[in-house]
């Protein structure tokens, strides 16, 4: 059921000013099973006890409330972790208290600490075998671009070189309260995906690799230092020169 | 307990072939140390761990320091009457010296049973490159296992007698020894919006000429780019 | 199997469970735990062997988590390595911030006021509270009491965090104490919230000792299980309360006196059999001191500055020497070794690590127990992985 259009064709229900209070105004969330039935509509017949909706809404709002993270802890960023799991924050609101000891079965990997050199392969290998869909979330400046470490000769520079990365949250650590944000986001990341078209689940894609090469220990560095098919660096920013 | 002199003259009393030399420690925490020749160091160790005055049954801390060859400017000032009779001028005459680099090893020992310390041993290597071997201690204190292998990781010097000489930080397949002040680390620079002092010289290192810029400023913004072309 | 059959053994390098022949003793196994496991407190790696179910050797991995921290603060200034070591330890930051600032103190000669002294003992006590009821909500999850106690531990840790955040602007890494003295000065409001949580934690441990201590599952899984001789543990030196388990009083506090504890009476708990319950009744015995400490404490804080007015932040640059500072860390012994040459950075600088050390023993606590007790002896030994790969 692959779309060949790049934009989502306006579906006929759609039209402005219809959208249900509870709905975020400007959001486009087409409901092809929906038909000709308006949004207002729709929330009219949920009052009557009937629920309309598409597979692709079901699909994205099962997963969306069911992000399995993996029990996988690597420094500081992981006791933030733990806590955001306690009674204070309390991840389980978000649905997505079950964290996985084993990789596969998990939906979410949180890269919560600074992933050393001689870590990195160990990190590719479980992102690996993690089934999709699946996410990645960089928590920490260390799990983001080294951070602190940076300079350091173990320390790799970003987990973002090796395997795709869905979500950062800087800080250092960040607070339970911005992994909960953090994983406000990438739920809302799910919610956009559709089932066809451009916003398609990247799962879905076939082109789109979901297993990527594991950095083998050399005599100096990691070989290879980075994957060049992930790693897409933005060039050096110039400041506009003063005319 | 003895002071470090004290424990110098009965070591070299004992020991009488033994070399054990005082490295006195200007700064104010004024903690003295014995440097022990590689060839008695075990034997040394032994003594001060079972002597009953001593007692040293605890090394807590055992760590490497590299000090790179240096190079001494010796500066000597010698005056030299002026041939035209007015007052004499003062010359300095520099030699230069090479003063051979080592790698050492530094042990902190204190007495549980006797709840005194510390006392600071020193053992060196002749040089830095092929004579990098002391003996370990790790026969004698049994904490100084993990540490050894650390120095033997990360300076590079070998332990002779420990049982399990590997890298412990760093893998296997590594080469270099990364804490000797002459490392280099091998070259992932990354772009940083406001390079300085070595961060600046490294980048220019990476990048001989800068990059092209990747927004030019009269460029598509961000907010045109997602609209898309009309 | 004696400790010297061990010395030719290497970690596997292949596939990560792999049969080991053996024609004595019918096939070994060899089990890579970590450093992706859920129980190894962090990325620590245990590469045991197994005969059924019972462990004949252990050796431990370390440096997925090396950080540099010492080449990285090799090439820093003195205070700028301050944060660092807030990540050292990533559980106890302010009593780590101590010792740092204790071996620079010593290296430059440097005075503390007092009232400065008594707030970094109020400070490390409590961070001894944060780190010893969180060490025994993990040592139950290891036991298989899956989250249960972690939550009331972080119950209290939230508390003690707020007061933290409150005083230095980060939950976990203060990096608050200073070469010569505190950062800030508390207000009054938040000595009289530190002092009333002090005041309400033994009903906490009332509490969480009536959950655990008494545990019919934790008696038989702890008690007689990873025994440590004391003689062994001081020559392996081991310190904190994993040595004084095992019934040996060596307790830095005592022994060093260093900052003001020798004005305040509090004891010393020792273990009688050197197991695990041995170690899980210290921290809990421990925490009961702590709470003495802070008592005292509270009352007897002076006024005055926090900060020697003659210290130098800027521009410091500590006379060439050395200098070994250490601390009784929740863990062990926690100490810096400093070398000057005159500039503003140190020349060496080395963190001497309890939880590495703490780890030499432990095969030998683990042989002949089976795999799920390794887990629990390795959580009685309380490691954090920032500190054991620095």
């Amino acid at each position: 059921m692959s779309d060949p259009q790049s934009t989502p064709a306006p579906l006929p229900g759609d039209r402005p000013g219809q959208t249900p209070a509870g709905q975020q105004a400007g959001t486009v969330q087409p409901f092809p099973a929906a038909g000709n039935i308006s949004d207002a509509e729709r929330e009219e017949l949920r009052r009557h006890g009937i629920l309309l909706t598409s597979l692709e809404e079901l699909y994205n709002w099962g997963r969306t409330n069911s992000i399995w993270p993996l029990q996988f802890g690597l420094a500081c960023c992981a006791i933030e972790m733990i806590a955001a799991a306690t009674a204070r924050f309390d991840i389980a609101r978000f649905g997505a208290e079950i964290f996985r000891p084993s990789p596969r079965q998990a939906d979410l990997m949180i890269v919560s600490g600074t992933v050393t050199k001689k870590m990195a392969p160990q990190v590719v290998r479980l992102w690996n075998q993690m089934p999709e869909p699946k996410y990645c979330i960089a928590m920490g400046a260390c799990a983001i671009s080294g951070g602190p470490f940076k300079q350091g000769y173990n320390v790799l520079k970003g987990i973002d070189r090796f395997i795709p990365v869905d979500i950062y949250i800087p800080g250092c650590p960040p607070r339970p309260e911005a992994l909960l944000n953090g994983l406000m986001e990438l739920q809302k990341q799910i919610r956009a995906e559709t089932l066809s078209g451009p916003a398609q689940g990247r799962h879905l894609r076939p082109e789109m690799p979901s297993e990527f090469p594991v950095p083998e220990y050399g005599a100096h560095d990691l070989q290879p230092p980075k994957n060049p098919e992930v790693w897409k660096p933005t060039a050096p920013l110039s400041r506009p020169t003063k005319a | 307990m003895e002071t470090t002199e004290q424990i110098r003259d009965r070591l070299l009393a004992r020991f009488p072939g033994a070399t054990v030399t005082l490295v006195t420690n200007p700064g104010p925490a004024a903690e003295h140390s014995l440097l022990l020749g590689a060839a008695h160091a075990h034997a040394i160790a032994l003594f001060l761990r079972d002597d009953p005055a001593l007692q040293l049954d605890y090394c807590s801390n055992a760590t490497g320091v590299d000090w790179p060859d240096k190079e001494i400017i010796d500066v000597k000032k010698l005056t030299v009457p002026d041939p035209a009779g007015g007052a004499p001028k003062i010359v300095e005459e520099k030699t230069k010296r090479m003063d051979p680099g080592y790698l050492e090893a530094v042990y902190h020992l204190y007495s549980m049973a006797l709840r005194h310390g510390p006392v600071i041993i020193r053992l060196r290597t002749t040089n830095r490159s092929d004579q990098v071997t002391l003996p370990s201690l790790t026969p004698v204190w049994r904490s100084c296992d993990f540490q050894e292998r650390e120095i033997f990781d990360l300076y590079g010097i070998v332990f002779e007698g420990h049982r399990d000489l590997r890298r412990i930080l760093m893998w296997d397949e590594f080469k270099d020894y990364p804490m000797r002040k002459d490392y280099v680390d091998p070259d992932d620079y990354e772009w940083e919006p406001t390079p300085h002092a070595e961060v600046l010289d490294r980048a220019k290192q990476h990048y001989p000429t800068p990059p092209p810029a990747a927004q030019p400023p009269d460029g598509p913004s961000v907010a045109s780019a997602k609209e898309g072309k009309p | 199997m004696s400790v010297s059959d061990l010395s030719s053994f290497t970690p596997a390098s292949g596939p990560t469970v792999r049969a080991v022949k053996d024609p004595f003793h019918g096939d070994l196994l060899e089990v890579s735990m970590g450093p992706q496991h859920p129980s190894t407190h962090g990325v620590f790696r245990m590469v045991v062997t197994l005969d059924g179910e019972i462990v004949v050797k252990l050796k431990p991995v370390f440096g997925y988590l090396h950080r540099n921290h010492e080449k990285i603060a090799e090439n820093t200034s003195y205070l700028g390595s301050m944060p660092y070591t807030d990540r050292l330890d990533y559980l106890c930051s302010m009593s780590t911030n101590w010792a740092y600032a204790l071996a620079v103190e010593k290296l430059s000669g440097q005075a503390v006021p007092d009232r400065a002294q008594y707030l970094r003992v109020i400070l490390a006590e409590l961070t001894r509270l944060v780190n010893h009821s969180c060490l025994v909500g993990f040592l139950f999850n290891d036991l298989g009491t899956s989250f249960t106690p972690l939550l009331y531990a972080f119950r209290e840790r939230e508390k003690i965090l707020d007061l933290f955040e409150s005083l230095s602007g980060s939950r976990m890494m203060c990096n608050f104490q200073r070469f010569g003295g505190c950062r800030v000065d508390p207000s009054p409001e938040w000595l009289a919230a530190a002092s009333q949580l002090v005041n309400n934690f033994p009903r906490f441990l009332d509490e969480y000792e009536m959950m655990l201590t008494g545990n019919e599952i934790m008696l038989a899984r702890t008690q007689g299980i990873g025994v440590l001789d004391a003689k062994k543990a001081v020559n392996a030196g081991l310190t904190g309360p994993v040595l004084r388990a095992s019934g040996y009083n060596y307790d830095i506090r005592k022994v060093d006196g260093y900052g003001f504890y020798p004005r305040f009476d509090f004891r010393v708990p020792l273990g009688a059999h050197g197991d695990t319950y041995d170690r899980y009744m210290m921290r809990v015995l421990e925490m009961r001191e702590s709470v003495k400490i802070l008592q005292q404490a509270f009352r007897d804080l002076p006024a005055g500055p926090v900060m020697d007015p003659k210290a130098k932040i800027r521009g410091f640059r500590p006379k060439p020497g050395e200098a070994y500072g250490r601390i009784e860390s929740p863990k062990g012994e926690l100490g810096f070794y400093l070398i000057s040459d005159g500039s503003p950075n140190p020349y060496r600088y080395r963190v001497r690590p309890p939880s590495l050390i703490n780890l030499t023993l432990l095969e030998e606590m683990c042989l002949g127990h089976t795999i799920a007790d390794s887990v629990v002896i390795l959580g009685s030994i309380d490691i954090v992985l920032g500190e054991v790969d620095r």
